[in-house]
């Protein structure tokens, strides 16, 4: 029986193989649209497009079909609405540009919209100035890979993201390029999905956004001068290895946003040169280790209700504050970093400096407090309360230091 | 040719010139004598303007010299206290003077005179304090003006350039210069001045020749004649 | 002036105190770069000890050449020469051989260390600059502090009291203002207090040329607008030029008045 099960199996496949219909459609084709094509064909069937502009938009893939283009054959949607739509398992769409996407403060129109769908593919594409580019609604086990998505975005309100998922799950986002949208990646809802390789940069608010999102990995991912890196919110075992967060400055600019988070593990990345690294709030066992943080304002700010997070193995190099603290109780390890700002020493030659070292300096606390004081930053008088604070303190939370320090930067 | 009127000049509360008169003949030779504090000083530096009167006026061949800078060039001034740029070479200084003045200097003369030549490429800072003192007096003496200021003008020197500047002061009374001077020396007194402007408490006690000191007193010799002053003044004060 | 500027400037050059100040920039400054090897982190060093030790050299010098200079500053008064020019040359001499010292002890190694080739050659010169209009600053405040003094003790110590204050005393006070009055706006009382003393003010520039900038804006657009702005730039630069002028009219009037 079950035999018979298997070959009935191998049978409808191939079947379905041979019986699978070609279409080229191009300018001067018997077809020349690409809804046309779509309309004629049936499932399982490929329609190749040749380069060429073909204006077009809300075209619906309703059945499960590969869609390549050759020479990077341009959509244009004439700003007029979506450019396409997808909603059927199993859709293969490559190597198309599409460009201009309306914009609207009603409708979320989009490059391609992927709808109550599984199995599809996007891959090789070129999304210009749409408004959102690719965005996956009630849909899983995708694949997004390799994309190049250079949005129009001026400013946040009448802007959308660059890849952007809702309810959604098991999606692999991979070596894309994102630039100029809103959020350049952007999840609500995604369950056990992968953002690898990405590169999201210059979009107006975040690099990448995570709302009540779990089990997912972030990773070799860079996020540069975007109006903040990455924020993560609401969300519970996210793991975030060897990304990149840089030059994320400005105006409570940060590298990374935690918010919200729980068990989560932050592994092996690099922060240089951004207003914060790191801004923590309401973040329960996460474990921070083995990343660069490089000339920052502030390395890790920790707002509140954080607990149990271990900070260990990580360098802190050339930022302004290394750790910055609200409150006076710290449940959080901060132990065997190596600081920059570390001045102490190390008679029996272990490698971990003998005295401990106290990240939180009196003058991140007074910033803290009023914000204003910041211009007082590298004054005499700054240095001298500084060094008064370490050798009693008095403001910062006692137990806040690192009583292993390490006298060596890690690799 | 200097005439001093009601002259008045207070440093705090401390009244050091009052309603000071005094008159210098053109071609006199006058040593200002006085206790310390009677006002010496800051009578010839009224005169060079580096003090400021409170009141009256100094007029220098008629001219009001107050707030003004130019008749400097006709002043020969020696300071009590030779004090250089410590940096400087002799001959730099020499020359920084004469750059100032913008004027023709017998400076080479007055060196030899001296004997400064082996000094010339030195540092002032290395020079001894009489060395200091020649070179202050080459200073002083190069421009040849008609009006010669001389304070203490002999401290600090040795035996052998005491003698050279006596001679040297000597030969500027032949040409008829004015001179000022100041001192404690009474043999200086005798020996160079023709007049004595005796200051006491801001004010010109007596001004003349020595001989009329002398027989106001009735002393024999000007070290008594200043004596009995001495001892008048206090029997003054202690009524 | 100038002649008086002239001696002035070439009995300081020679002097040792000049060659030590030379040296201890020039050691500074190659031992920064050896350390760090960055030329950005140690721009960031150097802006601090220029900003303190400047001000704190201007005024030392200032008092003590004033002082040991007074008797042939006698001499001169006697010559036909205007007062003025004696006290304004003295001056400029001095300031000038200070920042002689600072421009060439932090140049010579910046320029070995490569600085043509770096970015940075904008952010030096505005350190120099910045070095070079404190020394300005606080020489001629001491001038003026020795002037009105003829009390020595009581000038040196009213002149490191000065220094004192404007490096230390006043952002103590500054910031504690600052934390007392939190709950109200104070934006621009401390963008206003970090203007009008020298020292912060010029740090306050050199950071903003620094990649540091961002964190001002962080606060609020208040400063980074106002220091971002031509008018601004303008308006600061032109304070500091105006503490660099005051102290010289200072130093004329009361020259002009002196018994010495």
């Amino acid at each position: 029986m079950k035999k018979i099960a298997i070959l009935f199996t191998l049978y409808l496949f191939f079947s379905l193989q041979l019986d699978a219909a070609q279409f080229t459609v191009c300018g001067t084709c018997e077809i020349a649209s690409i809804k046309e094509a779509i309309s004629i064909s049936e499932a399982h069937d490929t329609i190749y497009v040749k380069g060429g502009i073909y204006a077009e938009y809300d075209i619906l893939i309703d059945k499960p079909l590969t869609l390549i283009g050759h020479d990077f054959p341009e959509i244009d949607g004439e700003l007029k609405s979506t450019v396409l739509t997808i909603a059927s398992d199993s859709v293969w769409f490559e190597g198309f540009i599409i460009k201009n996407v309306a914009t609207s403060y009603v409708e979320d129109y989009a490059g391609i919209r992927v709808t109550k769908s599984r199995d599809f593919t996007l891959i090789n594409n070129k999304l210009l100035n749409t408004f959102f580019a690719i965005m996956l609604e009630a849909s899983n086990h995708g694949l997004v890979e390799n994309n190049e998505v250079i949005g129009a975005a001026v400013d946040q309100i009448n802007s959308g993201n660059g890849i952007h998922l809702w309810h959604c799950n098991n999606i692999k986002i991979i070596n894309n390029h994102v630039t100029k949208h809103r959020d350049g990646i952007y999840f609500e809802f995604v369950d056990d999905s992968e953002i690898i390789g990405n590169y999201s940069h210059g979009n107006l608010r975040y690099g990448l956004h995570f709302m009540f999102s779990n089990r997912d990995t972030y990773k070799g991912n860079t996020f540069e001068k975007n109006g903040a890196g990455v924020a993560v919110m609401f969300s519970k075992f996210i793991y975030m290895y060897d990304n990149v967060f840089k030059d994320n400055w400005g105006r409570s600019s940060y590298g990374l946003l935690l918010k919200e988070i729980y068990d989560g593990e932050l592994i092996g990345n690099t922060f240089e040169r951004n207003t914060i690294a790191i801004n923590a709030e309401g973040s329960n066992r996460i474990e921070i280790k083995g990343n660069n943080f490089i000339g920052n304002g502030w390395g890790i700010r920790v707002l509140g209700a954080c607990f149990n997070n271990n900070i260990n193995g990580n360098n802190f190099m050339y930022n302004s504050f290394d750790v910055a603290y609200s409150g006076h109780m710290n449940d959080n390890s901060f132990d065997g970093n190596y600081w920059s700002d570390y001045t102490g020493y190390d008679l029996d030659r272990d490698g971990i400096g003998d005295v401990p070292f106290r990240p939180v300096k009196l003058f991140t606390y007074v910033v803290n407090q009023v914000p204003e004081s910041i211009i007082m930053i590298r004054s005499l008088f700054v240095y001298l309360i500084d060094f008064s604070e370490k050798v009693s303190p008095v403001f910062t939370p006692d137990k806040l230091v690192d009583a292993q320090p390490y006298m060596t930067p890690f690799e | 040719m200097i005439k001093y009127s009601k002259l008045n000049k207070k440093f705090g509360k401390l009244e050091v010139l009052k309603n000071l008169n005094l008159e210098i003949r053109k071609g006199s030779i006058n040593a200002i004598l006085g206790p310390n504090g009677s006002g010496k000083t800051t009578l010839i530096k009224c005169l060079l303007g580096m003090v400021i009167p409170d009141s009256g006026t100094i007029e220098i061949n008629g001219k009001e010299v107050k707030g003004q800078w130019m008749y400097r060039e006709e002043i020969d001034y020696m300071p009590q206290i030779a004090n250089f740029p410590p940096n400087l070479k002799v001959k730099e200084i020499i020359s920084m003077i004469k750059d100032i003045r913008n004027r023709e200097a017998r400076d080479l003369e007055l060196i030899e005179y001296f004997g400064l030549q082996p000094f010339l490429n030195k540092q002032l800072s290395n020079l001894s304090g009489g060395t200091k003192q020649k070179v202050n007096i080459v200073l002083a003496f190069m421009f040849d003006n008609p009006l010669l200021i001389l304070d203490e003008p002999t401290n600090g020197l040795d035996p052998v350039a005491l003698l050279k500047l006596k001679e040297l002061i000597a030969k500027e009374i032949k040409r008829g210069k004015t001179i000022l001077f100041t001192t404690h020396i009474i043999r200086l007194v005798e020996e160079l001045a023709e007049d004595i402007v005796f200051l006491l408490e801001g004010k010109t006690y007596y001004q003349g020749p020595v001989a009329g000191l002398l027989e106001k007193h009735e002393a024999k010799d000007l070290e008594h004649a200043i004596a009995d002053i001495f001892s008048t003044h206090v029997k003054e004060t202690a009524e | 002036m100038i002649k008086i500027l002239k001696y002035s400037f070439f009995d300081l050059i020679r002097s040792r105190w000049s060659l030590i100040y030379f040296l201890f920039y020039l050691l500074l400054a190659f031992v920064l770069l050896f350390l760090n090897n960055d030329i950005s982190k140690a721009i960031i060093t150097m802006m601090n000890v220029i900003i303190i030790l400047g001000p704190l050299i201007g005024i030392i010098f200032g008092i003590m050449y004033y002082y040991n200079s007074l008797e042939f500053t006698e001499l001169l008064l006697a010559q036909p020469i205007k007062r003025s020019s004696i006290f304004l040359g003295q001056f400029f001499g001095l300031a000038l051989s200070l920042s002689l010292s600072l421009v060439l002890g932090l140049g010579i190694p910046f320029v070995v260390y490569g600085l043509f080739q770096s970015g940075e050659i904008w952010n030096f010169i505005s350190i120099l600059w910045i070095g070079f209009i404190l020394t300005f600053i606080f020489t001629g405040i001491a001038f003026y502090i020795a002037l009105a003094n003829q009390n020595r003790i009581k000038g040196f110590g009213m002149a490191i009291l000065f220094w004192l204050f404007m490096a230390v005393i006043y952002d103590g006070i500054f910031l504690l203002l600052l934390v007392w009055f939190k709950e109200y706006p104070l934006d621009t009382f401390a963008l206003l207090s970090s203007v009008l003393n020298p020292i912060d003010l010029s740090r306050v520039m050199i950071l903003l040329k620094l990649d540091i900038s961002a964190l001002m804006g962080y606060t609020g657009a208040v400063f980074k607008n106002f220091f971002g702005s031509g008018v601004g730039m303008s308006a600061s630069i032109s304070i500091l030029f105006l503490w660099a002028v005051v102290p010289i009219l200072a130093i004329v009037r009361k020259a002009k008045r002196k018994d010495f």
